[in-house]
């Protein structure tokens, strides 16, 4: 599943311009992981501050 | 905000300001809706716009204008400089703005217009009837409630959500999102008036590096990188911070800021029943330059008067909206889109060699006037080893 660093965050949007499902949404300074998201880490690669990371379930 | 608008715009950008004011200005209903709770806040932009397009829609004004530009250099993967001075580069000369004034200026705008205006107001979910758009849920500090529009301007930005929502697919793909940081610094050695772009593989992958003053020892010190060239050790914010701490490691940093600017073709389908895409959100942005302030109010006040003549037509299908979609590809800005999409797409595959190339015999050239297309026909004249690069460069420029 999707991790969001949120003290790194600087909620711009861009990793929620990439997601093909859609499952990103900003809502204001907190980007909000909907349902719907594969783990496919496109977000995770295009953020410029590294703030996105792809976890194993069994880890969260 | 009222039950039902002629015209709802949905984000409060420089696109959709325009929309709202325009349509306001023609005598229509108007509400606009910005999920921040601030206008123009954070800024997510280098805040450059050529000075002839500016006053396209609105007067200078200095409370918006951080500096008045005279020259841009270009800085090869060498280090090779070369100036392009402005009476070389014609309108291509601009401000830097200070964006957090200028977009509330727009807004205020608006709302003077007629329209009205809320910010901490989120749209999450369009209302669909008949397979076409009738309005938007808004989410407003806690309360949701419906919103009825004949038509809705989708000025979202580069999140582009709401389209997306009414079945249109607006992913921006990996390779073609410029993932971007800049730190707005001061106390640093700049020349106020002058702009600076910095190229290669080295500094920016597929992108570039700017450094655009914003007052006499302030400026934005940013970069832009290719999606595909992202990743851990090696994102925006490292290449920014390496170039700044040899750069200016004595610079002080006032403001943070990250983002991401799409480079792709704009959506193929701009209009559908009830709803107009405009700016970011239609993904207009210069793909060469990254620029988008200038295409999201040219396109912002274009959904307005289309919206009004459906309007009045009491026809708001999407045939009735489609001239909007025509009629931005076929103006300055659609052909430039498509153009400089090509450029782009040349320019990322060169090798950095050919870049130095390039621009050693550029810096030399003495051009009375700058065009894109006067300087590879200088460059062909005068380097027969790139002749073939610049004869596919040519090519895409007639
Ligand atoms: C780092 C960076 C540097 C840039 N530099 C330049 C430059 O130098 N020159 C230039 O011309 N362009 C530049 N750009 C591009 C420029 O910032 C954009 O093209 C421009 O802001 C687009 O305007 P817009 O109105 O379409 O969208 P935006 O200005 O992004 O406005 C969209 C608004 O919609 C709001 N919104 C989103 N979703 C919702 C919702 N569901 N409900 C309500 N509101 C919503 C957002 O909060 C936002 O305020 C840069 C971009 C970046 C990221
Ligand atoms: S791209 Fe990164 S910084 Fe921007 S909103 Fe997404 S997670 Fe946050
Ligand atoms: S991991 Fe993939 S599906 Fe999940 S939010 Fe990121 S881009 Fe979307």
């Amino acid at each position: 599943m999707l991790q969001v660093h949120r003290d790194i965050c600087g909620y711009c949007g861009c990793c929620v311009s990439v997601c093909p499902e859609g499952a990103l949404e900003l809502i204001d300074a907190y980007l909000a992981v909907e349902d719907g998201c594969t783990g496919c880490g496109i977000c995770a690669k295009v953020c410029p501050l590294g703030a996105l990371e792809v976890v194993d379930e069994g880890k969260v | 905000m009222k039950a039902k608008y002629d015209v709802l715009v949905i984000g409060a950008g420089p696109g959709g300001s325009l929309a709202a004011r325009t349509a306001a200005e023609l005598g229509l209903s108007v509400g606009m809706v910005e999920k921040r709770p601030a206008v123009g806040a954070p800024v997510r932009c280098a805040e450059g716009i050529g000075k002839e397009g500016l006053a396209e829609f609105v007067k200078p004004d200095p409370c918006w204008i951080s500096a008045d530009l005279r020259r841009a250099e270009i800085i090869a993967p060498d280090g090779t400089s070369m100036m392009l001075e402005s009476e070389m580069a014609g309108s291509k000369v601009g401000y830097i703005l200070d964006r957090k004034v200028f977009d509330r200026e727009l807004a205020w705008q608006a709302a003077e217009a007629g329209a009205d205006v809320m910010v901490k107001t989120r749209a999450t979910a369009p209302i669909l009837e008949d397979g076409r758009v009738r309005g938007a849920v808004l989410s407003s500090c806690g309360e949701t409630r419906n919103v009825e529009a004949d038509v809705v301007i989708a000025a979202d930005g580069v999140e582009s959500k709401f389209s997306r929502w009414c079945g249109i697919d607006t992913t921006i793909p990996v390779r073609e999102i410029m993932t971007s940081a800049q730190y707005l610094m001061t106390d640093i050695d700049i020349d106020p008036y002058t702009t600076v772009f910095l190229l290669g593989n080295e500094v920016a992958p597929e992108g570039y590096l700017w450094i655009f003053p914003k007052g006499d020892r302030t400026a934005n010190v940013g970069i832009g990188i290719s999606g595909k060239k992202s990743g851990p050790g090696h994102r925006a914010r490292d290449y920014l911070d390496r170039f700044v701490a040899s750069r200016f490691p004595n610079g002080k940093t006032i403001e943070h800021i990250v983002g991401g600017v799409s480079v792709c073709k704009p959506l193929p389908c701009t209009a559908a029943g009830g709803l107009v895409i405009v700016g970011d959100a239609a993904r207009v942005v210069d793909p060469l330059t990254g620029g988008g302030i200038y295409n999201a109010m040219f396109t912002g006040r274009l959904a307005a008067k289309t919206a009004a003549d459906a309007i009045s037509c009491g026809d708001c299908s999407k045939e009735a909206l489609m001239p909007y979609d025509s009629a931005w590809r076929e103006s300055p800005i659609g052909k430039t889109i498509a153009r400089n999409w090509h450029i782009k797409e040349y320019l990322i595959r060169l090798p950095d060699e050919k870049l130095n190339d390039i621009i050693h015999s550029a810096a030399s050239l003495n051009m009375k006037e700058f065009s894109t297309l006067n300087l590879v026909r200088e460059l062909m004249k005068r380097n027969p080893k790139l002749v073939v690069e610049l004869a596919a460069l040519r090519a895409l420029l007639l």
